[in-house]
């Protein structure tokens, strides 16, 4: 699961059947310090989310899994909330590597 | 299943059903030394961890569904157990 800008709206007339309705967006994925990730991709919103929203993206198979009705649909990149608030720790606050021998990670936020 | 820290918290009102009274949190996956990490990502806390907390994450749908015990949840990265220590040769 990622986050992703919605940039705008893309439309189709001739859909598979099954994602009739299904409003399609064009969103940039972006990282958690919301830097885009790749290229601008298409996403089907089942949250009702608008251009300029922050959101929160499924890929893969689970993507059609958000689908209201019909779940086996050709569907890859689903949102499936809408961000009001993103609280993320600064690059260096945490150890991120793993070492040779013991790493201990009892303890709150200790290496 | 992938070891990484719980860097952020993410507040949704509006979301998919599936995740209503969870939280997602952000995850930065755990590298060795001397190699460029992996991206970050979202996952469905299951576990109540929190904020510097070094966790263990399913990211495979079928396992998500599983934990949550909704076959038709939209979630693939799934946080299943609280790190305490990791040995490495």
């Amino acid at each position: 699961m990622l986050l992703g800008r919605v940039m705008g709206t893309a439309v189709c007339t001739i859909k598979y059947p099954g994602t009739e309705g299904v409003k399609l967006l064009v969103v940039q994925p972006l990282n958690k310090t919301l830097e885009p990730v790749g290229g601008l991709q298409v996403a089907a919103d089942v949250v009702r989310a608008g251009p300029g929203d922050l959101c929160v993206m499924v890929r893969s198979r689970e993507a059609a899994l958000a689908m209201p009705d019909i779940k086996f649909v050709p569907v890859d990149l689903a949102l499936v909330g809408i961000v009001d608030e993103l609280a993320v720790q600064p690059e260096g606050e945490f150890e991120l590597v793993m070492r040779r021998g013991w790493n201990p990670y009892y303890g709150k936020g200790q290496p | 299943m992938i070891l990484g820290r719980v860097v952020g918290t993410v507040v949704t009102t509006i979301s998919h059903t599936a995740f209503k009274n969870r939280r997602l949190l952000v995850v930065q996956p755990l590298g060795v030394e001397g190699e460029p990490p992996d991206a970050d990502f979202i996952a469905l806390d299951n576990t109540q961890a929190g904020i510097g907390d070094v966790v263990l994450v399913n990211r495979e749908g079928n396992g998500a569904r599983q934990v949550l015990n909704n076959p038709d949840a939209p979630v693939i990265s799934v946080i299943v157990g609280l790190v305490d220590s990791v040995y490495l040769e």
